[in-house]
């Protein structure tokens, strides 16, 4: 990787060309989950169509992941600013709270399955599982990031050097992604639904 | 201004001159200490991080692929053009897939074998020959050689883009060796042959490993993709501005973008098809009975799946004819010594094909029962498609026109590629039209109009692409003897492969039939069969010619002596004979004018690098 850095000794575009390919995978990402939601909205525009409440625990977790997106903000922060401290509390709380998500999504599914909707009973019910499961490999995607991340907080002595940052920064923008992401999808079962 | 010469020589001229004087210093060479990833075999060859290498990887890859897919439409067209032919001679090659019979020796091709060989056919040429080995192989070659940089955003990211291809090969390929034999249900793989295991011998197994592989295959493009978008926009050398960019840039940097929003929705229906297939769900079964059995599946549609497929699939055949139009304007332009004729309206073609492309998708559907009005959106934006494919045929046929033409392997599969496209596309137009198609759909016509504007078209763009960096990539030339017979050879097979298919189509002849001889409507057309599959084991036999051609020349072609033989513009032909890793050994050159100068100021050519004279004016802006 010695040569993509030495390419950038003159560089074209204030973004950096990492960030700059994360978008691009973040859009390819989008297209993937476009391409759900619109499967969904034709598949329920030609009825047969089951209809549901959403487990409880799907509103819960996206408080969880939107405060997971606020603490790794601030811990983004703290590592700027030089509070080392809480730079690392705040990283290890994101990282608690993103494993939360995925312990609640998995009894959110289990609380539908409950309630009669198991996979295989009706697409309604199907396009939930696999959307939401879909959203949720891309969240342990980013735990496996964040994980290095804290990884690296306790391993390497703290210095805020501009290879860090981009690497905290790109760690951040895929986090909010992931956020936004459910975000779209709560709000898209919800006016759907 | 514009008077084109070939007496005058060129203005010598001295790129390593040029570079010293021009270029930048990145003190690449301060950190990169006796080329430390390049001083063994196998990160050298095999797990290289340079995009040139790489793109020879692809290439490679590329071809072995198509000799399969290729020699597989053979043994269907024997199939189709002599059904009454033993097969025997075949069983050692394809063991149980012929049936002898005992009391004949008649070898005849399994109809299960037949299904399987025009699947894999299908699959192979789109995705694996002229996705991966041609986007694959020229983007890597030439995006950062052209627009001056060391190597691609992420070198890393690039060799797994490699080897995520390699991987879906190996995937492929083993598929073809199982029992039940590879997937049998068409390269598109509609529901509900790719659901049902037990639709057919290949829904099961073979079916599983076909999806295993194109995911794996779409991580590949996807990373690609994202380096090709990324290094264009980023790692421009300076004075490179947008409008300075070869056509060729162009049109990998569109085609990426291209797959990196279309595969992905293409994923999302596989998604939904593995669940189909593995978890009880029903998003694409509804009320089936097979082998007299009610399956309980519910409230499915076969044609959401249409949707997902084709929402890739209609991109997915720009994704394969764009670069091949961008290497044919680049070369084109070349070996007319001609600027290419309205660049920029070139440039706004590929833009308004590209996005025109997301939004025909269903005129692929016309005849699976989706609404007649929708459909009418469906053709009006079809048939607008044709006015950016047109303007780019005008602009070639411009750029040719009064050229001092060098006739040559690489400039011929050019014009050849021209021809091609004209009469595919125009094939298109009739298609396009939902209510003609009532009659044309899933017959010869398709078959006819795909094979030319895509199949070969494509082809002709990579052998043009192959003959005209050849030296680039391996330091000699390829021989143009061989090189003409291939051309002349193909285009006359090609035509006479494909051109007799249009009949048969308006006539009626359905496509993906393992054999016509049990209708009476259909038996007339048995001469003409024959005479197809005749041509086409010419046309493979001169394939084959080629790869001799291409291994040949690699060690014992003409030798390249000069840095840029054919006189073009452009930066790669800056670069030293034996290019290393970082592609210039010194500084980076910077561009000062656009890529077109042929024929300007009395002189033949004058090279990106090289300043503009006092009170010129450069084109790209
Ligand atoms: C003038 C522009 C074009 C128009 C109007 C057009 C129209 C169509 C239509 C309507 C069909 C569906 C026919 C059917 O299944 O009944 C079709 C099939 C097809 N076209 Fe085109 N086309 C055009 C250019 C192209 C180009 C440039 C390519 C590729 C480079 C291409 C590749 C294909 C392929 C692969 C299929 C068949 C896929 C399959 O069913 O297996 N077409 N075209
Ligand atoms: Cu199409």
């Amino acid at each position: 990787m010695q040569l993509a850095l030495k390419n950038e000794q003159f560089r074209r575009n204030k973004i950096h060309p990492q960030k700059f390919a994360l978008w691009a995978g973040i859009a390819a990402m989008v297209m993937l989950f476009a391409g759900f939601t619109s499967a969904y909205i034709v598949r329920q525009a030609a009825g047969n169509w089951l209809e549901f409440q959403l487990p409880n625990l799907f509103y819960i977790n996206t408080v969880v992941i939107l405060l997971s997106s606020l603490t790794l903000q601030g811990a983004y922060y703290s590592f700027k600013k030089g509070n080392e401290a809480l730079y690392k509390m705040l990283l290890v709380v994101s990282f608690l709270l993103g494993i939360s998500f995925l312990i609640l999504q998995y009894n959110g599914w289990t609380e539908l399955m409950a309630i009669g909707v198991d996979l295989g009973r009706n697409p309604s019910g199907d396009f939930v599982y696999v959307i939401s499961g879909t959203h949720a490999a891309h969240v342990l995607g980013g735990l496996g990031v964040l994980f290095v991340a804290i990884s690296h907080s306790f391993g390497l002595k703290y210095k805020v050097t501009e290879k860090r940052k981009l690497r905290f920064e790109l760690t951040l923008i895929y986090w909010h992604f992931v956020d936004f992401l459910w975000l779209y999808l709560i709000g898209f079962f919800l006016m759907q639904g | 201004m514009s008077s084109v010469t070939t007496a005058v020589p060129a203005k010598p001229y001295d790129d390593n001159l040029l570079i010293e004087e021009f270029g930048y210093e990145d003190h690449f060479h301060e950190h990169h200490h006796g080329d430390k990833y390049q001083s063994n075999f196998i990160t050298h060859y095999i797990f290289s991080q340079d995009h040139k290498i790489i793109g020879r990887q692809f290439l490679i890859t590329g071809m072995f692929w198509a000799l399969i897919g290729a020699g597989m439409s053979i043994i269907f067209r024997l199939q189709l053009g002599f059904p009454e032919e033993s097969l025997a001679w075949l069983k050692p090659l394809l063991g149980k897939w012929i049936e002898i019979n005992a009391e004949t020796g008649m070898g005849t091709l399994s109809p299960e074998f037949y299904y399987a060989l025009v699947t894999m056919h299908g699959t192979i040429i789109v995705f694996f020959v002229l996705t991966a080995g041609l986007s694959g192989t020229f983007s890597n070659l030439l995006i950062p050689l052209q627009i001056g940089a060391r190597d691609m955003a992420s070198p890393l990211l690039n060799m797994f883009s490699y080897w995520f291809f390699f991987l879906a090969s190996v995937v492929m390929f083993y598929s073809m060796f199982l029992s039940t034999g590879p997937f049998s249900g068409g390269w598109t793989a509609y529901p509900p042959l790719s659901v049902l295991p037990q639709a057919s011998s290949g829904s099961g197994a073979g079916m599983t490993l076909w999806l295993v592989s194109l995911v794996l295959f779409v991580i590949s493009v996807g990373l690609g993709g994202i380096n090709y978008i990324t290094t264009v926009l980023n790692l421009r050398t300076k004075g490179m501005n947008m409008w300075r960019m070869p056509l060729t840039i162009w049109a990998f940097f569109v085609t990426a973008i291209l797959a990196l929003l279309s595969f992905p929705v293409l994923v999302s229906g596989f998604f939904l098809l593995m669940f189909d297939r593995g978890m009880g769900t029903s998003f694409y079964l509804s009320e089936i009975f097979i082998a007299g059995e009610a399956l309980p599946n519910v409230g499915g549609s076969a044609i959401l799946y249409q949707h997902l497929f084709w929402f890739l699939g209609h991109p997915e055949v720009y994704i394969i004819i764009l670069p091949a139009m961008g290497l044919v304007s680049e070369v084109l332009s070349v070996h007319c010594r001609k600027p290419i004729f309205g660049y920029k309206a070139m440039v706004y073609s590929i833009l308004a094909i590209g996005f025109l492309s997301f939004i025909v998708w269903a005129h692929h559907m016309f005849m699976s029962g989706v609404n007649p009005f929708i459909s009418n959106f469906f053709v009006i934006f079809t048939l607008i498609i044709a006015v950016p494919s047109a303007v780019k045929v005008f602009n070639w046929i411009t750029t040719v026109y009064r050229g001092n033409i060098r006739f040559n392997s690489a400039s011929l599969f050019s014009i050849g590629f021209v021809s091609m496209f004209i009469s595919g596309g125009l094939t298109g137009i009739f298609l396009g039209n939902s209510a003609i198609d009532i009659q044309m759909h899933d017959n010869y016509f398709v078959i006819a109009h795909f094979h030319i504007v895509m199949g070969i078209a494509a082809f002709f763009g990579m052998f043009a692409g192959i003959y005209h960096w050849f030296p680039k990539m391996y330091g000699r030339f390829m021989n143009e003897t061989l090189g003409k017979i291939h051309f002349w050879g193909t285009l006359v097979g090609a035509y006479a492969i494909f051109w007799p298919m249009h009949y048969l189509g308006l006539a009626g002849l359905p496509r993906r039939y393992y054999s016509f001889d049990q209708f009476d409507t259909f038996r007339q057309f048995a001469e003409i069969n024959k005479f197809i599959t005749v041509a086409a084991i010419i046309v493979f036999a001169l394939q084959v010619l080629f790869v001799i051609n291409f291994f040949y020349s690699i060690w014992k072609g003409r030798k390249m002596t000069t840095k840029n033989p054919w006189g073009a513009t452009t930066l790669e032909w800056t670069t030293p004979i034996k290019t290393g890793h970082g592609n210039w050994p010194g500084k980076i050159p910077t561009v000062q004018r656009w890529a077109y100068d042929y024929g300007k100021d009395g002189r033949e050519f004058i090279p990106q690098i090289e300043p503009l004279a006092e009170g010129e004016s450069d084109l790209g802006h």
